[in-house]
């Protein structure tokens, strides 16, 4: 009997490792999220913001729920905005913030986005942080590259500084991380295609293609 | 008394291998999930994990760690049940682990300037699993 017990005991490990992987990855396959149909997609909602890049009347919304400071938002971002580019009308994006604490700078840089939003420069500045992500994230003080930024932006750095500080981006910022925690959102970046949340594999430029895609088909009369 | 220092020494290896199968196993999921491609935990996890270094041919590295440990486990339980021929293939699989992490090792402190604690823990068993190999009347 003795002679056979390694046998049995690592065939067993095998089973156990294979059948806990299966559940592991069952376990772990996030939950659909979607966000209801009757969200708000205006320029403003109450206390937060809503960031719209294309045609307000564009049949799919690519909505992403980001961190600036986090790398595969940053990877994600250049393939965004050329799908913008390819769909063009067809096409609109709204991004809201869902800094997390785990990264030094992103809320920093979320207050700084805002502050440029206030100035008209939302879009320009959220293209300038995840161009520079690599830089800014590992400065010790942000800041000062923040403030070049908006220079470079061609913002009043006076005012642009005094917004970073203000309680309105910081309840802009509040607001649409707290509407990412209702609609479940938990990692970032989380990205609904009219309003149905993709699984992180299809997170890459051909994934969201194929996406939209799908969503310009449904949208198209029979 | 050498053959019983021999079958404690091999059940410890077995047990640290299994730890690791474990932990392999748990990052092989999280990189089919996908999860390794977003932010949600600590930012040095995803930038090593979702680096290109993580994985080899499209297959993440952390299911070579699974075969490996899986290996290990399987070598190590054999011999401490007495089967001297598995030893040196035991030896041999340590051996590849130990130079496999030097090198996770080396691209995580000098290439991506980040630390996965993972990949830590991970190094941690393969330095005790090299130490058990060394320790081991039948391999001097």
């Amino acid at each position: 009997m003795k002679r056979y017990l390694p046998f049995v005991i690592v065939s067993a490990v095998a089973l156990i490792t294979l059948a806990g992987g299966t559940m592991l990855y069952h376990a772990k396959g996030l939950p659909l999220l979607t966000i209801s149909k009757n969200h708000p997609v205006s320029g403003t909602d109450g206390a937060g913001s809503i960031h719209i890049r294309g045609k307000p009347e564009a049949p799919v919304t690519l909505e992403e729920f980001g961190d600036f400071e986090c790398p595969p938002c940053g990877r994600l971002s250049e393939p965004i905005n050329k799908l913008e580019q390819d769909y063009h009308s067809r096409l609109r994006i709204i991004f809201h913030h869902f800094p997390f604490a785990t990264h030094q700078h992103a809320r920093e840089a979320a207050l700084a986005a805002e502050a440029a939003g206030l100035q008209g420069r939302f879009w320009e500045m959220h293209d300038v942080l995840y161009r520079e992500q690599s830089t800014w994230s590992k400065a010790a003080d942000a800041r000062p590259l923040f403030n070049a930024y908006a220079g470079m932006l061609g913002l009043k750095i006076d005012r642009f500084k005094k917004d970073m500080e203000s309680d309105e981006v910081e309840k802009r910022v509040n607001a649409d991380q707290q509407e990412g925690a209702a609609v479940g959102v938990t990692v970032t970046p989380t990205i609904f295609i009219n309003n149905r949340a993709l699984p992180p594999p299809s997170l890459n430029e051909a994934g969201l293609r194929a996406a939209i895609e799908t969503a310009i088909k449904a949208k198209s009369p029979p | 008394m050498e053959s019983r220092n021999r079958i404690i020494l091999y059940t410890i290896a077995a047990l640290i291998s299994l730890t690791g199968l474990a932990e392999a196993t748990y990052l092989s999921v999280l990189s089919l999930t996908g999860e390794t491609a977003v932010c949600g935990g600590s930012a040095s996890c995803f930038q090593v994990l979702g680096s290109v270094y993580a994985k080899i041919a499209g297959i993440p590295i952390a299911a070579f760690g699974i075969l490996a440990y899986f290996s290990a486990f399987g070598f190590a339980t054999f011999a401490a049940f007495g089967y001297a021929r598995v030893r040196k293939f035991f030896g041999l699989t340590v051996w590849t682990m130990f130079a496999v992490t030097l090198w996770l090792l080396f691209v995580q402190a000098f290439i991506l300037h980040a630390f996965c604690r993972y990949c830590l823990f991970s190094a941690a068993l393969v330095f005790v699993l090299s130490a058990v190999v060394v320790l081991t009347p039948s391999s001097r």
